[in-house]
């Protein structure tokens, strides 16, 4: 048996679509979810029809862009880019996440000396 | 901050374009599908596979479906306007049962509303003036009655000049007489009340006149040309709202006097001050020497400063009266003043606070009553909706959603009752502000405002969630598996009864509060109305009649009367007629002081005896039937030739010689005028002033010796009903004096219904209450027994097939029931007692634990607890017992 996927703490996926929005240009919503899939090598479990509920979320605060186009196979799918307010707030959740997981990365460490 | 309202207004346009943003959403979920399965196709999938494989990662379509919606819309709203269309679906189903919960509330809430309209308009809304928290009532001591609250002008313009709490000091003259004034001139003669008020008065409330303006310092001179203001109404009625009639003249008891202005419909002086009559005119009254030497005059009115509050301004007002006092010591033409300082609101209104604090109970009772029997009827439909709630559970709805449904239900049932009490409420109240003969002050002004109607949204909200708790809290606790198993019925009925049971011990509860309180009120009422005034009112008719201004010297009038007489006393159908310058429970009181002793007694200065005078002719203690107790009355030979002569009541001989015979004793006056007036006889006491006060000391002077009257009414007895002997009467009358208004043609029932009018309307609303609560006690205990029976129905149906007799098993049954009742009963008698003790108050010549109430009450509610019972005991006690072991 696989070690147990992770569940995706409240805002994480938007910061990951954002992410994958800004790295990849645009793409549709199927491309998004598999793509952080890859990255995160399937560690990240995701229901995959989550991330249409965050592509909302993240259009209607305006982070986010999309229009309707064609894709490599003639098939007619939604397109999502970031917008330029995205953009900032990317840059913002990085930063955010970056100070956290470094306060966690010292909590946890210390926990461990303690217990040595 | 911008991200939130953008994504705000993106969830409103998303909540009103649901199914564009579903279609959108089907595409994408419809390209994201394939994308899926061409890639599991290319990872060599079979197409099988690859489809289940897609939706797989996908986690189910509809619940991202779901999620969709809940990110973009309004997921709160969305559900809520389900649950109303989910509530609309199952109260169109229950139709009968929507249909009587929206009558109970709607005939709870348009009590409600009512009482609460009444309450708002008497204590609650502002007074119609300008800032009427700062004006005060300046009496003149402790007396209840208003008019012997007056004091003397000379005092007015000393509390004015020596006081620094009031930027204003105003009043009214309130010893004017109802109907003294008779207009003439253009169109029908009629006579109209006319109210005496300082320049002050006006400006002093903050009035300002419709059109026109109000008197000048010029005009309030004495002797000045004569002005008036008229009130709103009566510039309505007589001139249809004409501007023009600024400046006019009115010709008033045949003088000519200048309209200057008219009152702001806002203001009803009547109705503000003196409840029951009525004001149309308004001229000055002078602050001058004149008007001083007439002694106590003027009601005060004050402003307070901004700076004084109630208390300063009895302080200080208190050492003015002390002053006043002082000076009057020395001064005979000074009359001492104790000012008693009080807000104007509670003068105006507040001896109503205490009956609609009461009536405020009732309601709320009576609210309580209506949402335990919605409660209990709601509960037995939810023990019919359990397998609904339970399919509900299990397909995953949560107990909030579940709680949220059912609340959402019986709010929805609580506003449409609610719509359809504001309507009862609005008619209500209509009723209420145009009941003739209302002696309540602003009772005219009572309407259903923003206010009533924001308490009503409010009470109706409280309401339904009151009443819909249990029942959603009921049904969402049920676990699916217990609901769905009862549908196998045992024999055994379910256990969970004792939370209607205990929701109609309370309803019992409360309607035996309310009868309580009905039942001692009205019987209250009922004493009042036996009281002896001292007089029969049966068959009594009372005309003003005063003499016109052509008859100037005390012979013309008396001829004037004698004539009246003459013509009524003709008149098929009369028994006798007799006149009087007072009747009783009229709207002239007639007070005067003549400061009336024994002679040869002397008196401490403020000490003598002060009976009410009235001035009355031979007919009139006959035609009243006042009882003559001792000696005569008085004849047509007591005139101005003969010796000055009196008749006491009983009450006043007392006072004057207690223990002796006051037969023809000597009475004096205080006044200069010196005069003896000898004791012929001792009448009954009468009581003047209404039924809750007693007579006090009264005095008869006859028409005939006296000419110290200023109004006067005739009072006519007849042997038929008082309507057919008033046309008879009237058609006579005019024969004699074509002049004589004759719109103010009263029966004696109406001046007596007038007096009662309050004490009147307080028990028909409270009986109206209690028989509501009992109807809906009762509709609680029939539809719990019912439940009950048709829960046993297999085991009744055992019973009988076993051979239990029918007579039997409704004595159980009715068992069942009054022990219901009597638990009912332990807790809602000492509630009644706890209740009549608060409103003991209100009580008259009724004790508040009169045990005649009290069995009444009992008897009444195992009455109907008996009968509402024994309906579905007789039904199960038919039952056939093949059909109740059949079902299924």
């Amino acid at each position: 048996m696989t070690a147990k996927k992770l569940d995706l703490m409240q805002g994480t996926l938007d910061i990951m679509v954002l992410q994958t929005l800004s790295a990849m240009g645009s793409l549709h919503g199927y491309g998004i979810a598999r793509r952080i899939e890859q990255i995160s090598g399937n560690q990240v479990l995701l229901n995959q029809g989550t991330i249409y509920a965050s592509l909302v979320r993240l259009q209607q605060r305006g982070w986010i862009a999309s229009v309707w186009g064609t894709s490599d196979n003639q098939r007619r799918a939604k397109y999502y880019s970031i917008t330029r307010r995205g953009a900032k707030q990317l840059a913002a959740g990085v930063q955010r996440w970056e100070r956290l997981s470094d306060v966690m990365g010292r909590m946890l460490g210390q926990n461990v000396e303690d217990a040595g | 901050m911008i991200d939130t309202l953008h994504e705000l207004l993106a969830r409103l346009a998303s909540f009103f374009r649901k199914r564009a943003r579903d279609e959108d959403f089907d595409q994408e979920m419809a390209a994201h599908l394939e994308f899926a399965m061409q890639e599991n196709l290319r990872r060599g999938m079979p197409l099988d596979e690859a489809r289940r494989h897609a939706m797989v990662e996908i986690g189910g379509v509809s619940q991202a479906r779901e999620l969709h919606r809940e990110s973009r819309g309004l997921p709160l709203l969305d559900t809520v306007t389900q649950d109303l269309q989910y509530a609309g679906r199952t109260l169109k189903r229950d139709a009968g049962l929507t249909v009587f919960a929206i009558l109970m509330v709607g005939l709870g809430v348009g009590a409600s509303c009512t009482v609460f309209s009444v309450l708002n308009a008497l204590l609650i809304r502002p007074l119609p003036f300008a800032d009427p928290d700062r004006l005060v009532w300046i009496a003149n001591g402790t007396s209840e009655d208003r008019s012997r609250q007056a004091t003397q002008v000379a005092n007015l313009v000393e509390l004015q000049a020596q006081s620094d709490s009031f930027s204003s000091i105003g009043g009214y003259s309130p010893f004017y007489g109802a109907g003294d004034i008779l207009l003439s001139g253009g169109g029908e003669p009629e006579r109209l009340t006319g109210v005496p008020v300082t320049e002050t008065f006006f400006p002093l409330l903050g009035l300002k006149p419709a059109v026109g303006r109000f008197f000048s310092a010029e005009e309030c001179r004495w002797k000045a040309p004569k002005t008036v203001v008229l009130s709103h109404g009566f510039w309505q009625r007589r001139f249809a709202g004409d501007p023009g009639v600024i400046g006019r003249q009115l010709i008033l008891d045949g003088e000519p006097a200048t309209i200057i202005g008219v009152l702001p419909a806002t203001f009803d002086f009547a109705a503000t001050f003196t409840p029951g009559s009525r004001a149309e005119l308004f001229y000055p009254f002078p602050l001058t020497q004149e008007t001083n030497s007439q002694g106590n005059t003027l009601a005060l009115i004050g402003r307070l400063r901004q700076d004084a509050n109630l208390n300063t301004a009895q302080a200080e007002a208190t050492v003015v009266g002390e002053r006043i006092r002082g000076a009057a010591a020395l001064d005979r033409s000074r009359n001492g003043f104790r000012p008693k300082l009080s807000s104007l609101r509670d003068r105006v209104s507040g001896r109503f606070r205490y009956a609609l604090v009461v009536l405020a109970g009732a309601v709320a009772l009576l609210m309580l009553l209506v949402c335990a029997n919605l409660s209990n009827l709601l509960l037995a439909r939810a023990s019919a909706r359990q397998k609904e709630m339970a399919i509900r559970t299990a397909l995953g709805a949560g107990r909030g959603r579940l709680v949220r449904q059912m609340l959402i239900e019986s709010i929805v049932l609580a506003f449409a009752g609610a719509a359809f009490g504001l309507a009862l409420a609005v008619g209500g109240t209509t009723l209420l502000a145009r009941l003739p003969g209302a002696n309540i002050p602003l009772l005219q002004s009572v309407r259903v405002d923003g206010v009533a109607l924001a308490f009503t949204l409010s009470i109706s909200v409280l309401t339904g969630i009151v009443f819909g708790m249990a029942p959603a809290l009921q049904a969402s606790t049920t676990a699916p598996i217990d609901a769905l198993k009862e549908s196998g019925r045992g024999l055994i009925g379910g256990g969970r009864g004792w939370m209607r049971g205990s929701l109609v011990v309370c309803e019992i509860a409360l309607a035996a509060v309310l009868l309580t309180g009905a039942g001692l009120l009205t019987e209250s009422l009922i004493r009042v109305l036996h009281v002896d005034l001292g007089f029969a009112t049966g068959n009594l008719l009372a005309l003003r009649a005063d003499p016109g201004r052509a008859y100037t010297s005390h012979a013309q009038k008396l001829a004037y009367f004698d004539r009246l007489l003459r013509t009524v006393r003709s008149v098929h159908g009369v028994e006798s007629a007799g006149i009087t310058d007072a009747l009783p429970l009229g709207e002239n009181f007639g007070w005067r002081d003549w400061g009336l002793g024994a002679k040869g007694q002397v008196y401490e200065r403020g000490k003598r005896p002060s009976p009410l005078i009235r001035i009355v002719d031979d007919g009139y203690l006959a035609t009243m039937r006042i009882p003559l107790r001792a000696g005569r009355d008085f004849t047509n030979a007591d005139n101005l030739t003969s010796e000055r002569v009196v008749l006491v009541n009983e009450t006043f001989a007392r006072t004057l010689w207690p223990g002796e015979d006051p037969l023809g004793r000597i009475i004096t006056p205080t006044l200069a005028s010196y005069q003896e007036y000898r004791v012929i006889g001792v009448v009954g006491g009468v009581r003047y002033f209404g039924f809750e006060k007693d007579s006090g000391p009264e005095v008869y002077f006859p028409i005939r010796q006296n000419a110290n009257f200023s109004s006067v009414d005739l009072v006519v007895r007849g042997s038929s009903s008082p309507a057919l002997l008033a046309a008879a009467v009237r058609t006579a009358l005019r024969s004699a004096d074509p002049n004589l208004p004759a719109a103010d043609f009263r029966t004696m029932d109406d001046l007596v219904d007038r007096a009662v009018f309050a004490r009147r309307l307080i028990v028909v609303l409270l009986t109206g209450f209690a028989a509501f609560g009992l109807i809906l006690a009762s509709l609680g205990i029939f539809s719990v027994i019912s439940y009950s029976v048709s829960r046993r129905k297999p085991e009744i149906g055992l019973r009988i097939a076993l051979g239990a007799s029918a007579g039997g098993l409704q004595a159980q049954i009715l068992m069942q029931t009054l022990k219901l009742a009597a638990i009912g009963l332990a807790a809602g008698v000492p509630a009644s007692w706890a209740a009549a003790l608060a409103i003991r108050g209100l009580l008259f010549d009724t004790s508040a634990n009169d045990w005649a109430t009290f069995a009444g009450v009992l008897a009444v509610i195992t009455c109907v607890a008996a009968v509402a019972g024994y309906v579905p005991a007789r039904r199960a006690s038919r039952l056939n017992p093949l059909d109740t072991l059949r079902c299924d």
